[in-house]
């Protein structure tokens, strides 16, 4: 299955319930959430990591935290809200386009 | 301490937030009108007082007192129980949150069965649904009567489940999903405010966060800190280094025993080959199942109903998440400074222990500064009190719409009119309260912050691969998801049950060995730990097999059943999926009506 939106003319009796619409609308939405999730866990999987194999590193004082405790308690939380803030604006945006492609669909369906 | 020893500003706050909390309730009574207002509020939850909301709810005792407690035991792999807590909720937003709601069924077990056209699913649904309220419901109690034990010495344990019992079942009988939102949405603010206002004034008394850890790197601080003396460290606090760094006392507890059964000799070689790897395992296993299990609870997920659209419930995922996540930076805060300034406390366990720093550390200030420190005192206990009250409304509602709804609106008696509904939702509140009372009053001498991570470790395992696979996989039948959620939650409970009886049985053995003077001889299962380290951390820790283990079950058996996939999957998907501007959720049950469903 292609990744760009299909082509509304392709299925013109009712595109909106149709096997292409369902599959991109599927696609995309997993797309964006699985990316978002691997930033996520690019941390939840990096910083035990990270601690394993560098613990000199990641146990430098930085104002009178170690480097792991400060990422940990205190700058994963913003971090997190910038994943949630970038997902809620695309997945926003791909809901109206999604609207304006079933729309397109049903006019050359009618016309 | 006699009964009238007690300080009247922490009474005073107390009573004003049960007082807050009825009144609210009484208030709110008045308006809620309909079944719907009941079971879903309606539908009509703004985001800002939904996300408070939900934010109350799930800041529980084990978030106000437990996690404090555990950072000034365990250090810094405590630290991951604030953080999964918190992030869990991304992964709701990602995958779950959206679709959930455009499906727009009033419980989770009409999810099950709308997706599989499976009354027999419901009923599965309702008893997990039931099975993980109780036990989660269970350390709420135990908060309760702890800390209103703590509040007036002498107390008996089990008032303090009944007074707390009583209070939340009234609210949820007289006001239902509508009545307690707004309660919750205040609750959340109270221990905002709680846990907040003593960690600033207590850093700007005796130095912020950063210099406070610092008192912890020994050797690796060179400027001595001044301001202020720390107090020597008793015998049965962990030593800096150790409680600083990853991999502490938490997930090396395993290996550890291993070590000790092993002769002198070879005991430093097995623990340079050994005490790493497994505790980076641990880890994994338990983020596994803080993120999956709350993205499993059915009490957070009921709320998503709550929502007027799916936009509304992702903007409101978003707001909850910054607000927890901004209160989950203060628990820590209070566990360094417990370790600091109350090291004591190391001496006992459990609610004598760590467990109570949260209420313990202002009272620092009292020494100090007088009224101000009974004020900040008072202010902590409101916001327990908060804690708990509004965790246990929560899964009140979900237990009881869960009763109400699925039991018997839609099992015993489906022809029953909207009011005969709403009058068995009170009753049935009655009941669920009733029977919390009772198990709350039992569970005294378990561990608060255990059961919590019990019922997370079978939620992970059971509801998060169902939702998950549920949403975003057309081919799954109702034998794929019964199979793996019944597998993966059944597994779970039965590891985390026999490592919680080894526990029980090692504490009594070693006990009855110190009392008898000679050495411990550890019981069969234990001594089966200790030869098998590995397999101790995942049955303690089961989410890292256990999840994989029920998704796979899932494409599994889904596959083998292919032929009883629903036939109208493609509209049920498109429900899940499409944005609500296209109206599909109106034409699918245009559709499910005209056949007769």
């Amino acid at each position: 299955m292609p990744d760009q939106p299909p082509d509304p003319s392709s299925e013109p009796c009712d595109f909106m319930h149709s096997e292409a619409f369902l599959h991109g609308l599927m696609r995309r939405q997993l797309r964006l959430s699985l990316g978002c999730a691997s930033a996520f866990l690019l941390v939840l999987v990096g910083l035990p990591l990270a601690n394993y194999a560098a613990p000199e590193f990641m146990s430098q004082p930085v104002g009178g935290f170690t480097l792991t405790w400060l990422v940990l308690g205190v700058l994963v939380f913003p971090f997190v809200w910038i994943i949630a803030r970038v997902f809620i604006t695309r997945s926003m945006a791909l809901e109206e386009a999604e609207v304006e492609l079933a729309a397109a669909g049903k006019e050359r369906g009618q016309g | 301490m006699p009964l009238s020893s007690f300080d009247p500003w922490i009474l005073a706050f107390s009573a004003i937030t049960v007082a807050v909390t009825l009144w609210m309730g009484f208030r709110s009574a008045k308006s809620s009108k309909s079944a719907s207002d009941f079971f879903v509020a309606g539908r009509s939850v703004s985001v800002g007082w939904n996300a408070s909301a939900i934010s109350g709810e799930y800041l529980s005792a084990a978030s106000f007192m437990g996690v404090a407690g555990m950072v000034m035991l365990s250090g810094y792999d405590a630290l991951w129980y604030p953080v999964c807590y918190a992030c869990g909720y991304l992964f709701l937003l990602l995958f779950i949150a959206g679709p959930l709601r455009r499906f727009g069924a009033y419980t989770i077990p009409d999810f099950a069965e709308g997706r599989y056209d499976s009354p027999v699913f419901r009923k599965i649904a309702v008893c997990f649904v039931l099975f993980i309220g109780f036990f989660y419901t269970m350390p709420q109690m135990k908060g309760a009567g702890t800390t209103l034990a703590y509040i007036f010495p002498g107390l008996p344990y089990w008032v303090g489940v009944l007074v707390v019992g009583l209070v939340i079942t009234l609210n949820v009988a007289l006001g239902g999903m509508k009545g307690i939102t707004l309660v919750q949405a205040v609750q959340y603010w109270i221990k905002m405010f709680a846990i907040s206002v003593p960690v600033f004034v207590l850093l700007s008394v005796y130095g912020g966060y950063g210099k406070q850890l610092g008192l912890n790197q020994g050797a690796v601080s060179a400027a001595p800190v001044a301001l202020v003396e720390r107090v020597a460290l008793p015998e049965k606090a962990p030593r800096d280094g150790v409680w600083l760094a990853p991999f502490g006392p938490l997930t090396t507890k395993a290996v550890k025993a291993a070590a000790e059964a092993l002769p002198a000799g070879e005991r430093a070689s097995y623990l340079a080959e050994h005490q790493k790897p497994y505790s980076l395992l641990y880890t994994f296993s338990l983020i596994v199942a803080l993120v999956c299990g709350t993205a499993g609870l059915p009490h957070i997920l009921v709320r998503f109903y709550t929502n007027p659209d799916g936009v509304a419930a992702k903007k409101t995922t978003m707001w909850v998440m910054i607000l927890i996540g901004v209160f989950y930076v203060f628990p820590p805060i209070f566990g360094v400074l417990g370790r600091n300034f109350l090291p004591e406390l190391y001496a006992a366990t459990g609610s004598k222990g760590p467990d109570k720093v949260v209420l313990e550390l202002p009272t620092l200030i009292r020494a100090k500064y007088g009224v101000l420190g009974s004020i900040l005192s008072g202010i902590t206990c409101a916001g327990a009190f908060a804690a708990f009250m509004s965790t246990f409304s929560g899964l009140l509602v979900s237990m009881t719409g869960a009763l109400a709804h699925d039991v018997y609106g839609r099992m015993l008696r489906p022809q029953a009119s909207a009011a005969e509904r709403m009058r068995m939702f009170k009753w049935c509140a009655v009941l669920v309260g009733g029977v919390a009372v009772l198990l709350g009053s039992q569970v005294e001498q378990l561990d608060i912050n255990f059961m919590v991570g019990q019922a997370f470790a079978i939620a992970a395992a059971s509801y998060f691969p169902l939702l998950f696979m549920s949403v975003w996989w057309r081919g799954m039948t109702m034998a794929g998801a019964a199979t793996g959620m019944l597998s993966g939650g059944i597994l779970a409970l039965c590891c985390v049950t026999l490592t919680s009886i080894s526990d029980i049985l090692a504490k009594t053995g070693k006990a009855a060995a110190t009392a008898s003077g000679g050495n411990w001889q550890p019981d069969a299962l234990n001594q089966f730990w200790i030869s098998h380290p590995l397999l101790r951390i995942l049955a303690e820790q089961p989410a890292l097999w256990a999840v994989p283990l029920a998704i796979g079950l899932m494409v599994v058996v889904s596959k083998a059943t292919r032929a009883s996939i629903p036939g109208d999957i493609r509209m049920k998907m498109l429900v899940l999926h499409a944005p609500e501007k296209l109206g599909l959720k109106q034409e699918y049950i245009q559709e499910q009506q005209g056949a007769g469903h």
